[in-house]
């Protein structure tokens, strides 16, 4: 899949994420989260998994992490870059 | 959950789809069902973030300690067949049909099941149904709808899509609703599955709640929708079987196992016959007995319906 447009997906309640797409040539992955300090390479490796398995190379993500668990991150990811294709 | 007409379905909680922090509660909440809310509890601009939530949760949720339906967009809207689509793979014990109003509905969440099924190579009739009961056609099908497909387990009676359908208020004492929730039952048990009774909003007024809880009991419901945690220990305390029944419910499981062993189905107690049906509903006091920690018993199907 290819990030077409900016989208988002997500709220900010606990345990929720919320996450940023828009198109750009390379991959950058920015994460704002509560628990940065423990958890950062967990995080940017689950999205760097989602993102592979949604064939997504290219964009820049921003992730607002508010304490998601895996399974949130996953669907949030899926949301905002399908919604970056429909928009 | 090898028998879904036998399984323990007396507490029914609705969780938004939407909200993660609500849906990892799942495992802890102590309800024996929950709806999980594609419908009403998500904005129509959240639609698709919501079903992709809710099928990975689903999918997530291993080691499953109850019942897991998901409350859809009927099918008549736009998203009601994407849901479906969406969660299935994820595998919950079945679907929550809105707004059920005509066994022919019913009938084509039997046909898309039927071939989600094939898709994702399970057995035909692994996804169970329970339709919304929730306008005045709904009642007024009921009886066809609670025998259209073997896949209906219950029938849930909703009060407050009825109300409004009714254009009437709905009221605590729910006196405007007798005749509606009396036919919904009647269906149900003339189909032989469960009746379902509607959600109480007001999560506040728990003494009002408890007393809906102890009518639609006495009426014959076996279950009820929730809307918040904090009401299904109520729902718990009041459907609890009566020592009593528990007493007598024993007495004919022990008769049933003497009748088997004299090769017979049917068997007299205390003057009365006993069978098949009696036996079924002495099975469900006991698993609910149990399930509360009333009673110590170990109940396997083959004593319910005798070895094969």
């Amino acid at each position: 899949m290819e990030i077409q447009s900016k989208a988002r997906a997500g709220t900010m309640q606990s345990s929720d994420v919320v996450v940023f797409v828009e198109p750009a040539d390379q991959l950058t992955i920015e994460i704002e989260s509560t628990v940065l300090k423990q958890f950062e390479h967990l995080i940017r490796q689950r999205i760097e998994q989602q993102l592979a398995t949604l064939e997504v190379t290219r964009g820049l993500i921003r992730v607002s992490d508010r304490g998601a668990l895996d399974y949130a991150i996953d669907a949030r990811i899926e949301t905002a870059v399908r919604r970056s294709m429909e928009g | 959950m090898s028998d879904p007409t036998l399984s323990l379905r007396r507490s029914l909680l609705y969780v938004p789809g939407n909200m993660p922090s609500m849906l990892q509660n799942i495992p802890v909440f102590n309800c024996d069902t929950v709806f999980i809310d594609l419908e009403d509890a998500v904005p129509l601009n959240e639609k698709d973030a919501a079903r992709s939530l809710v099928s990975k949760f689903v999918a997530s949720y291993k080691n499953r300690n109850k019942e897991v339906f998901i409350r859809i967009n009927a099918l008549d809207t736009e998203w009601g067949y994407d849901d479906l689509l969406s969660v299935l793979p994820s595998l919950p014990d079945g679907i929550r049909l809105p707004k059920a109003d005509t066994p022919e509905i019913v009938e084509r969440l039997d046909t898309m099941l039927t071939e989600m099924e094939e898709t994702l190579g399970l057995e035909i009739g692994t996804f169970k149904i329970i339709p919304s009961i929730e306008s005045a056609m709904g009642v007024i099908n009921s009886i066809k709808i609670a025998r259209c497909s073997s896949r209906v387990i219950a029938l849930a009676f909703g009060a407050e899509d009825f109300t409004a359908d009714m254009e009437i208020e709905r009221t605590k004492k729910g006196a405007e609703l007798f005749s509606a929730r009396t036919r919904v039952l009647w269906a149900a048990k003339a189909a032989g599955i469960q009746a379902v009774d509607t959600i109480f909003a007001d999560v506040g007024d728990m003494d009002s709640f408890r007393t809906e809880v102890e009518l639609v009991k006495r009426l014959g419901f076996t279950g009820k929708s929730l809307v918040n945690p904090r009401q299904v220990d109520v729902v718990h305390e009041v459907f609890a079987p009566k020592p009593e029944e528990i007493e007598y419910a024993k007495q004919v499981i022990e008769a049933i196992i003497r009748a088997r062993e004299m090769g017979t189905g049917v068997i007299a107690l205390n003057g009365k016959m006993i069978d098949a049906p009696v036996v079924k509903r002495a099975a469900r006091v006991i698993k609910t007995a149990v399930s509360q920690g009333l009673l110590d018993y170990e109940l396997d199907d083959e004593v319910i319906y005798g070895a094969k």
